[in-house]
């Protein structure tokens, strides 16, 4: 393993990186995890010497575009060889090796650094029946919590590792479960997003690499550098939504405009992720600047979660329907209540005693 | 670990058509038990006319007579504080009219957000005097009863929860918009059956009061 | 029967409760503004006599009779039934410190007409045996005698006698097909018969065809004051039969405020059919008088003057425009109170108050409002016209010890008159 002596600079400077190039990636960064910028120097130098760890990605019940979205580029990027740079000892998707070989891998990756390495998983975990996805005749269950026992964290990347994801939506066919509902001894760095940003992984890891500790995470075990705001709070078109400015259809004016697409189901509001900074594909663009709003898909069971297209504000149930059936059932037993007051009234007048003069005083 | 949004979606799914199935039926026994008693047409000659009297007083008792606001200014202040503020926020901001036009099939232009949070810290303001008001002048005192105090936090909690939500003042968002939620939905399911009912019965009780005057040709 | 019982005084108020009354209930947010407009509550600060508290027995009954949460509450005892306890100490709030000015029922936000509440809570009161002793003592000589204050038509023919003698006019009694039939309160027989001469000058002057009715002529109903519809009936029955003997066109309630009220509104509910007379006030007929011309009088005088207007009449009778138009044609020196017309302050008497002893006192230190108001007009006169306001008034003035004639207006109208 004479690649895990190598400094990452070593790495970089091989593979033709400049100076200026690494310190610009390094600001980058600073500026990702929300760090001031006198910390870039100290960021530049730990990252310099930082040695390769080794990591273990484990794929469950996924779609790959997890892997896609972190390995895809069409030139090479300072984030792919960050992540290219990491000793991944371990991935179905991008390993060489195969059957034996391949587990084998694993579990010398696992032996050589025990208590060092990092687990990376992508996709959930099935309780439902073992049998549901299993490798190399282990159910996933097993091979995670044979794999996490010496890692020194894990990293659970997307939606479905980090909450469960599509494969929890409804109706859960598998009893899919996300990483942390079963890792509950050791740090989970949820990494959700479906798929995540690439910089976000990159990013974490740059993180541990600088500082040796983990970022600090949210609720959710997300890091708060990458999710503490909303896609709505860094939205550009969030003006319009403060100004009442809204796109009706996606082809009205408003969505030729480019103004806010709350009414069109926008989960900006209740989405936490650096999309709306970060952006896609090298900065290009991102969902809400191409036109469509956010589908939430870094919160918890955004599947469910009311519908694309349905503003956020709207209860999830058919109101229209309810309220019509309410208002025939409240018309029915309104007429009911109205026959009882009327009855009791009738009745009261019925027995009205005349009053008179000697009636007044009470005896 | 996803609780919160579990809870969000229950409040916006299952509790929202319980509430509003409560609130819709409740409101309508109410009126019907009401308009059930009548009020007996009166044999004696009119002196004017009952319906433009009657619509006159809807408006006119919005506004309060002067020597009234002069000896109890803070409840004046405090009311209009609080409904103005409670009327802009729930009727003009966006995301509302959004769940309107679902319910109802139409909409309207909303205000910007940060008018609307405004008038949420006017509401808000005006509903703690109101509180205060309740709490320390003898009259309101002696005439409140636990009905009062409760429908005074059934109308604070959507307020509070409402404005903690903007601001993202309780963690997770869904958590935050959820207690948001439910709180409307406590106040929709006790609304029929507490002093709530004033939003609906006021204009009764302000019309009839302006038809019978307008009746003898007084002007109320 | 002959008994007052609690549950005669509970159907009583089942009775009582229509659309109005519940949507009252249901709108009021106990925020305390209709104390503001009662003067027993501002003058003495007491927040017991605040106006819709005074409510509480009629509302529970709405409540439990007339709400399904009511209802439910009921069942599960959740709620303060009506107790012959809660009736007695509600007596002082429903009779002694509460005139009917209808003051609040102007001010409630939600739009109550509270005034119109205590009217329909006092049957219940009555029929429970809940009402003042001396409200119930004046409905039996309203019923025995025919006056409240025992005033026979013997006393009213004496009153005709000596009016006729010293002044020549004519006073007809029962001329059947005249087109007046002017009513008077006993207070007038007995304290102010310038109001009877009054009334023969004006009809004089006017050329007018009326008359007296000898078993009509009291307009004052104890029935409406205590709260009893069907003492109420009895006695308005007596006015119309009257009218209807004398085939009248015209009733005329006089300076006597709840007597318009009983006359001019509850009358033809009470009897349950329309009258074949209409019904006006002295001060309406009056100012159709002067329109049509048929008032002559002497150049206005001077004499700084101010107008109390009865409750009754104005609040809640609409006649309000009337009364300045006939004050401006007698005096060029007519200064208003500070509240007035609809926003009069009450005299303090109203709704029986006067007749009843237990309140007194009470009266006394409310009606320290009415004389600060009169005195800061600086008038050296008040007119009224309502004979019961007159009476309280002269009493309040006395026991603050402030010094001020008073006139009703009828009579001062008549004092302008110029005979050609």
């Amino acid at each position: 393993m004479d690649t895990n002596t190598k400094t990452l600079g070593e790495a970089l400077r091989r593979n033709g990186v400049t100076r200026r190039g690494f310190l610009k990636f390094c600001t980058a960064t600073a500026s990702m995890m929300a760090l001031p910028p006198s910390m870039v120097p100290a960021i530049a130098a730990a990252l310099e010497q930082a040695r390769r760890p080794s990591v273990i990605w484990l794929s469950f019940q996924e779609c790959t575009g997890c892997t896609e979205s972190l390995s895809r580029s069409h030139a090479p990027s300072l984030e792919n060889l960050i992540f290219d740079h990491i000793s991944l000892d371990y991935h179905h998707t991008l390993q060489v090796a195969s059957g034996e070989a391949a587990e084998a891998a694993r579990e010398a990756a696992m032996h050589a650094n025990e208590g060092a390495y990092l687990v990376v998983v992508d996709g959930s975990i099935p309780l439902g029946n073992p049998g549901y996805s299993t490798i190399a005749g282990f159910s996933n269950l097993q091979t995670l919590e044979e794999t996490v026992a010496g890692a020194v964290a894990v990293i659970a990347v997307g939606t479905c590792a980090s909450f469960g994801g599509l494969p929890k939506a409804y109706p859960n066919p598998t009893g899919a479960v996300s990483v942390s509902d079963i890792v509950t001894d050791k740090p989970v760095i949820n990494v959700p997003g479906c798929p995540p940003i690439p910089m976000v992984i990159t990013g974490v890891l740059a993180h541990y690499l600088t500082f040796g500790t983990l970022p600090e995470l949210d609720h959710y075990g997300r890091p708060k550098a990458f999710y503490g705001t909303s896609i709505h709070d860094r939205c550009y078109r969030r003006p319009f939504y403060d100004k009442g400015r809204f796109a009706h259809t996606f082809d009205d004016e408003g969505a030729r405009k480019g103004w806010c697409l709350y009414k069109l189901g926008c989960k900006g509001p209740m989405t936490y992720n650096a999309c709306a900074t970060a952006k896609w594909n090298q900065g290009t663009s991102w969902p809400v600047e191409s036109g469509h709003g956010c589908i939430g898909c870094a919160e918890p069971d955004f599947w469910d979660a009311g519908g694309f297209y349905n503003a956020l504000s709207v209860p999830t149930g058919e109101i229209s329907r309810n309220a019509s059936y309410a208002i025939a059932a409240g018309v029915g037993v309104g007429a009911i209540a109205a026959g009882i007051n009327q009855r009791t009234r009738n009745k009261a007048v019925r027995q009205h005693a005349e009053v008179t003069i000697e009636d007044l005083e009470k005896r | 670990m996803n609780d919160a949004m579990d809870f969000l979606l229950w409040a916006r799914g299952t509790a929202f058509d319980v509430a509003l199935t409560i609130f819709i039926i409740g409101v309508i026994i109410r009126l019907f038990e009401i308009l059930s008693l009548g009020r007996p047409r009166s044999l004696a000659e009119p002196k004017g006319n009952q319906l433009l009297p009657g619509m006159k007083s809807v408006i006119s008792r919005t506004l309060p007579d002067n020597g009234t606001f002069k000896r109890q200014p803070l409840t004046v202040i405090a009311g209009y504080l609080f409904h103005i503020g409670l009327l802009i926020s729930l009727l003009l901001f966006i995301p509302h009219i959004e769940l309107f036009n679902a319910t109802v099939g139409f909409g309207w232009p909303g205000l910007p957000n940060p008018i609307v949070d405004a008038a949420t810290v006017i509401a808000i303001t005006g509903l703690l005097a109101a509180l205060w008001n309740r709490l320390t002048n003898p009259v309101m005192k002696l005439l409140s009863d636990k009905e009062d105090y409760l429908v005074w936090l059934l109308t604070f909690l959507p307020l509070l929860t409402g404005y903690l939500a903007y601001h993202r003042m309780i963690e997770p968002y869904p958590l935050a918009l959820g207690l948001h939620i439910l709180s409307i939905e406590l106040l929709l399911i006790l609304f029929p059956f507490t002093k709530l009912m004033h939003t609906f019965t006021l204009f009764l009780a302000r019309w009839y009061n302006g038809a019978m005057s307008g009746f003898r040709g007084v002007q109320s | 029967m002959n008994e007052a019982t609690l549950e005669r005084g509970l159907n009583a108020f089942r009775e009582q409760v229509d659309a109005p009354v519940a949507a009252f209930f249901s709108s009021c947010v106990s925020c305390g503004l209709c104390a503001e407009a009662c003067l027993f509550y501002t003058e003495t600060g007491d927040p017991k006599y605040t106006p819709i508290r005074k409510l509480e027995p009629l509302r529970r009954v709405w409540e439990q009779e007339y709400t399904l949460i009511g209802r439910v509450k009921k069942v599960l005892g959740l709620v303060e039934p009506v107790t012959d306890e809660l009736l007695q100490e509600w007596q002082e709030l429903l009779y002694d410190s509460c005139t009917m000015c209808a003051r609040c029922s102007l001010v409630c936000p939600v739009g109550n007409d509270i005034a119109y509440m205590v009217r329909k809570a006092r049957e219940g009161m009555v029929a429970s045996g809940n009402s003042p002793t001396d409200v119930q003592a004046a409905a039996e000589r309203a019923v025995r005698i025919g006056s409240p204050m025992g005033v026979r038509y013997k006393a009213l023919a004496a009153q005709i006698q000596h009016i006729e003698a010293d002044t020549g006019l004519v006073i007809p009694v029962d001329q059947v097909g005249a087109d007046y039939m002017p009513l008077l309160s006993s207070m007038e027989v007995i304290n102010f018969p310038e109001y009877i001469e009054s009334l023969a000058r004006i009809f004089q002057h006017a050329g007018l065809s009326w008359t007296l009715c000898s078993d009509a002529f009291e307009a004052t109903n104890t029935g409406i004051q205590i709260g009893s519809s069907d003492i109420a009936r009895e006695l308005v029955q007596r006015i119309v039969d009257g009218a209807e003997r004398l085939q009248v066109k015209y009733v005329i309630a006089p300076e006597c405020g709840h007597a318009y009220t009983s006359i001019r509104w509850d009358g033809p509910d009470l009897i349950g059919r329309r009258f074949p007379f209409k019904v006006l006030h002295i001060l309406e007929l009056l100012d159709e008088l002067r329109v049509s011309g048929r008032l002559k009088t002497e150049k206005p005088s001077a004499e700084r003057i101010t107008f109390h207007d009865p409750c009754s009449i104005g609040r809640k009778g609409g006649v309000i425009d009337s009364p300045r138009r006939l004050l401006g044609l007698v005096s060029s020196n007519f200064v208003e109170m500070k509240d007035h017309g609809t926003w009069n302050w009450c005299c303090g008497g109203g709704g029986g108050v006067s007749a009843n002893t237990d309140a007194e006192a009470l009266r006394t230190r409310v009606f320290r409002r009415k004389k600060d108001q009169i005195e800061e007009t600086g008038a050296s006169k008040l007119i009224t016209a309502c004979a019961n306001c007159r009476l309280v008034i002269e009493e309040g003035l006395e026991a603050y010890n402030v010094e001020l004639p008073m006139e009703g207006l009828t009579e001062l109208v008549a004092h302008h008159l110029v005979e050609d």
